[in-house]
């Protein structure tokens, strides 16, 4: 069947984005909502981890004799008892069949190398005990000295031929920008540098195994992909897929390091395996600083040319960064800087060094964050250079089509969202000099930046079975980061089936439903609503079908292709008032229910037919559509800066975005606040501390490792572009998962440029990188 | 985090012999800092003396100034309107401190008592002298951004974290503390925190089963026109990189008694008699408050990371004494 798209389909105002409540609100706020930890299966034990103190060197002893006396203890697993996976991702050829984000799994040897490692993992039949035996472990080791980053003077840079797990080239090459540097007439070289970030969701990754029968599992995991992670543990465990079920009902935050299966995750089931029991393991939160990846410690240096009127004519982009011992991971930067603007020219390049730490992920936004900070600061100094508006600088490099293929764009409205946003803003108010806005003793800056995201290629299945007393179900295995699936997927499936929102139990979460693809990538909304789409057509097609053959229904001997279906009202499109209720049609015919499936494609896959990447790591396929597809945005920033007190204060925010249907006003707005709110937070606090000798973490808890809290942050302006893009998928969604915190620290930046004066490249901006700023 | 038991005390003397008597016990009131370091492997007791139900309450005017209950929780002392308004800077470092969660557990003798928040102490898998005497100081050459400039040794910079002590360190409060035996005795808030020296292991003068009982704080025209001021990463809930903690006695234009205080730098809440014998007698201009400032931190030893804060604390405490000579 073609692929309508929705919005040629739907005639009549719809609940699809209208700011509807979350369906699962109340659930949540009154603790019925049963997150992955909270299953109280039959003979539950649990599993606690003791880690490694050191980052480099081998394991001496493991003295288990004092911990395996505890009473309750039932197990504890080391690498000299663990039994071994049919596969690991130890090699190249087992880590890509297993899609693991790490070429290591721990309790496969004795050699360590990284700090936080597993050495081990204790069962007992409570928590408290199994927590106290793992303190009884006396763990011997023969240490030598870790290399904690790339700028160790002992870490050995290389280039990568590809980096972000093979998704991205380590050397990148458009036109002879080296050439076109050498003779621009204006040139900026700038140095960035990110500190390491962790995801920390609010739930800390957890694992409840249990072995249904021997070659049966059910995990039941805090995870942003149920099937993911079940051909993750099918591989390693030697088991057909369909023998592994993976539920995740409810999910307390992932940005990221949620996106794969880790070690945890595998060790808990063996431990199940081990004991014949059901095994819990919970992430403590330290421990989730060494389990679930983070963003690497990165330093990018920019080179620009520009023409005196301020055109791009070359950019120059490298980045260093730190990786684990086996694998070549880096966020892709340089993607979203060869995109954003029109130049002719690009180069980009990567390095690596080795050090002692697990491989970095995924991080919200991986790559376009970082890199965007790069760019989106450069595009500021420029336009303070050439003393020119930076909203103007950026409509003069303004591009009409994709500068890396030059592909037209299936849509792009940032324009409009420059446009709009300025307005919200007031920036026609701002004082384009530097440090020269006051309020009392504070420094008052305004900053912009622009955002932009990627339409991932992806694809998924979803399933609707719609019953005659007019309620329907539909299914999907996706999953709900807590950002509104369920309750966006039940507004597109309440318009496609022409039943209110109330009539609809959408269920997630769990790989006995039709596949969907991870949550990550920002593909979750597009595919998901498109696969709830189409599986609606292909009830209606059903009942269509019964309908035309059905001597007493008014549409009897009518042409398939002449019926439509407008709120749950078969008819006949020419003479819509021929036709007949799906409910009355059902009853005649003695039908209970009626069920369809569909399959929705997003972005390339959509356009040309190919199939897409339903479970792939991060959904990353390269667009090789007909059209280039993104989404964009704008960023307005105003802080205060105490410049005594070094101290920054976001004061007003306003965010503009274009990316395809809004499916919901309210959780999408949220959607944004929550996604800035986390770029403030890598912009002016957020950072991981690793001691330079140990390569060791020194501040792994919430109390030190700092997020914004409520006093950080300002109200917050969201508005969307309204943007129809018929290239995409069925739905016109483009997610915005990600985008929302693309340029936000560059806008931060900016701000604090204008009001101080003072170029801040190292995030993030803490107090003591702004003293000794004083009015310019 | 080790098993323990757990004993609910209703007298004193009974809590106070419990410890004394039963070697790996400790007294529990709000147990904020201490279930988080026991979960951490850092305190290990096996038997936790329940305080709570001790009559170390009430917080009023006594003739000669303040007492507060060392049982008090912080949130209920810091919205005192006595507290408030008689001693401004004690009411506003308790309510800039920690979150309102944690203000309404935590009492104000273990506030007095929490532990440092150096990620050596805090982690086993480091060496550190407070932890584990001898063992090394990786902070010194290490991540040191958050540690102390003032009062550090060669074996320990761990910075004291508190934000009350800081304040009552500034009004001359004193600590009547209880031992086993129903001993009293009174102990300046000056003298009850140590510098690190070669014992990090040592943080105050409180002898094994002795507990706090209560703070007096005498009253006094500097109490009363006084502030706190913190520097954070974060607008809340963020441990000070720099705090002041001052109070003015102005007459026309001359300062006739003032107090000075600095948290976030010190290895001990960091009481400045230098400045403060620069304010006394000299008037109140920012020359003066600069003076003061630049003596405060006349001593401190930053290291790589923490250098920012000799700057930092000079301007937060400029700034304080600017603010409050300013208030009416």
């Amino acid at each position: 069947m073609n692929e309508p798209a929705f919005f040629e389909t739907t005639a009549g105002p719809g609940v699809v984005g209208q700011p509807l409540n979350r369906v699962d609100g109340r659930d949540k706020v009154t603790g019925k909502a049963k997150y992955s930890a909270e299953y109280a299966l039959p003979g539950l034990t649990y599993g606690v981890l003791k880690t490694s103190d050191i980052a480099k060197g081998r394991i001496k002893s493991i003295d288990t004799t004092a911990a395996a006396k505890e009473p309750g203890v039932l197990a504890i697993y080391t690498h000299l008892n663990l039994p071994k996976l049919a596969k690991t991702p130890n090699d190249p050829d087992g880590k890509k069949a297993i899609g693991a984000p790490m070429g290591f799994l721990p309790l496969t040897s004795d050699v360590i190398y990284y700090a936080g490692q597993p050495v081990a993992l204790v069962v007992a039949d409570t928590f408290e005990r199994a927590t106290h035996a793992a303190t009884l472990l006396r763990v011997t080791y023969t240490a030598e000295q870790p290399i904690a980053t790339y700028t160790d003077p002992k870490a050995q840079l290389f280039n990568p031929e590809k980096v972000q797990d093979g998704k991205a080239d380590g050397y990148t090459r458009r036109g002879d920008a080296r050439a076109a540097m050498a003779s621009a007439p204006v040139k900026l070289t700038a140095v960035y540098t990110h500190a390491i970030n962790h995801h920390n969701p609010m739930e800390p990754g957890s694992t409840t195994a249990v072995w249904e029968a021997p070659d049966r599992l059910t995990v039941y995991e805090s995870t942003q992909g149920v099937t993911r992670t079940q051909k993750s543990l099918a591989t390693m465990l030697g088991l057909p897929q369909d023998q592994v079920r993976v539920v995740t009902k409810y999910l307390g935050g992932g940005f990221g390091c949620k996106g794969s299966c880790w070690p945890h995750t595998v060790l808990t089931a063996q431990a199940a395996k081990g004991v014949g029991r059901p095994v819990k393991l919970v992430l403590t939160r330290r421990q989730q600083f060494t389990s679930m990846g983070h963003r690497e410690d990165q330093t990018q240096t920019l080179m620009l040319g520009a023409s005196q009127e301020g055109k791009l004519l070359s950019l120059i982009h490298e980045k260093t960064s730190t990786t684990s011992p086996w694998d070549n991971y880096a966020e892709a930067n340089s993607k979203i800087i060869n995109i954003l603007y029109d130049c002719p020219t690009f180069e980009s390049h990567y390095q690596l060094a080795r050090g002692n730490v697990m491989t970095s992920t995924f991080t919200r936004a991986p790559g376009e964050a970082p890199g965007s900070f790069a760019i989106e600061c450069l595009m500021d100094d420029l336009a303070y250079q050439l003393n020119i508006d930076p909203i103007e600088i950026r409509l003069r490099n303004y591009a009409e089509k994709d500068p890396s293929t030059g592909r037209p764009w299936s849509s792009k409205s940032l324009r409009q969202c420059y446009a709009r946003g300025a307005e919200l803003f007031g920036w026609s108010k701002r004082n384009p000099k530097a440090g020269a806005t006051r309020n009392g003793r504070l420094l008052v800056g305004m900053g912009m930046a622009t955002a932009s995201y990627p339409v991932h290629n992806s694809q998924g299945m979803a399933r609707v079975r719609l019953y005659a007393d007019g309620h329907a179900v539909v299914q999907a295995g996706a999953t709900d980061l807590g950002t509104g699936t369920y309750t966006v997927i039940t507004q597109v499936a309440a318009d496609s089936l022409g039943l209110p929102p109330e009539k609809i139990r959408f269920e997630l979460g769990d790989t006995k439903l039709p596949t969907a693809p991870n949550s990550g990538g920002s593909v979750a909304a597009g595919t998901v609503s498109s696969s709830v789409y189409m599986a609606a057509q292909d009830v209606w097609q059903r009942l269509t079908k019964v309908a035309i053959q059905d001597p007493k229904s008014p549409l009897f001997k009518a042409k398939p292709e002449d019926v439509s279906v407008e709120k749950g009202r078969l008819q006949l499109t020419k003479n819509t008032a021929k036709g007949e209720d799906f409910m009355a049609l059902m009853k005649r015919a003695g039908m209970d229910d009626v069920e369809g499936s569909g399959q929705g494609k997003y972005g390339a896959g959509y356009e040309t037919g190919r199939p897409g990447n339903p479970a792939g790591p991060n959904n990353n396929t390269e667009s090789t559509g007909e059209h280039s597809m993104h989404s964009f945005g704008a960023h307005f920033c105003e802080v205060q800066v105490d410049p005594d007190l070094g101290t920054v204060r976001v004061t007003r925010w306003v965010s503009v975005h274009g990316a395809g249907r809004i499916l919901n006003a309210k959780t999408a707005r949220s959607q944004i606040i929550g996604g800035s709110i986390f770029g403030i937070g890598a912009a002016l606090m957020e950072a991981t501390l690793r001691d330079p000798h140990y390569a060791r973490y020194t501040n792994s808890d919430l109390g030190d490792y700092h997020i914004p809290v409520n006093a950080d942050i300002p109200e917050m302006t969201v508005e969307f572009i309204d943007e129809h893009d018929p290239f995409i998928n069925a739905m016109g969604v483009k997610g915005i998962g990600e985008i929302s915190m693309v340029g936000v620290s560059a806008a931060v930046a900016n701000a604090v440029f204008h009001a101080t004066g003072k170029r801040v490249r190292d995030l993030p901006i803490t107090p003591d990188k702004i003293l000794g700023t004083k009015s310019v | 985090m080790e098993n323990f038991t757990y004993l609910q005390a209703s007298q004193a003397k009974e809590a106070t012999a419990a410890v004394r008597d039963h070697k790996g016990a400790a007294f529990i009131a709000g147990g904020t800092t201490l279930l988080d370091l026991m979960k951490l492997n850092v305190e290990n007791h096996n038997q936790l003396v329940d305080i709570n139900m001790l009559a170390f309450k009430g917080v009023e005017q006594t003739a000669d100034g303040l007492r507060i209950g060392a049982l008090e929780r912080m949130s209920d002392v810091g919205e005192n309107p006595l507290v408030m308004q008689q001693y401004p800077v004690i009411s506003q470092s308790l309510l800039q401190a920690a979150s309102p969660q944690l203000r309404n557990m935590a009492s104000i003798g273990g506030n007095l008592l929490q532990r440092t928040r150096c990620g050596y102490f805090r982690d086993t898998a480091f060496p550190c002298n407070k932890r584990q005497p001898g063992s090394g100081c990786p902070a010194q050459e290490g991540e040191n951004r958050n540690l102390a400039i003032l009062g550090g040794s060669k074996a320990c910079i761990a910075t004291y974290p508190g934000d009350l002590a800081v304040a009552l360190v500034a009004l001359d409060a004193v600590v009547l503390l209880e031992n086993a035996k129903g001993k009293q005795r009174r102990v300046p808030l000056l003298d009850f925190h140590l510098v690190p020296g070669n014992t990090p292991q040592r943080e105050t003068v409180i002898e094994p089963g002795e507990l706090i009982v209560s703070v007096t704080v005498p009253a006094a025209a500097h109490a009363r026109k006084s502030m706190y001021l913190k520097v954070r990463d974060r607008a809340s809930y963020a441990f000070a990189l720099v705090s002041a903690a001052v109070g003015l006695d102005v007459q026309g234009s001359q300062i006739r008694s003032a107090r000075v205080a600095l948290g976030g730098v010190g290895t001990k809440p960091w009481r400045s008699l230098t400045a403060e014998k620069i304010l006394t007698g000299a008037p109140a201009t920012e020359a003066t408050f600069r003076a003061a400032a630049a003596a405060a931190v006349r001593d401190a030893q930053p290291r790589e990371q923490n250098r920012f804060k000799l700057e930092l604390a000079q301007n937060t405490l400029v700034r304080a004494l600017t603010d409050v000579a300013a208030k009416a």
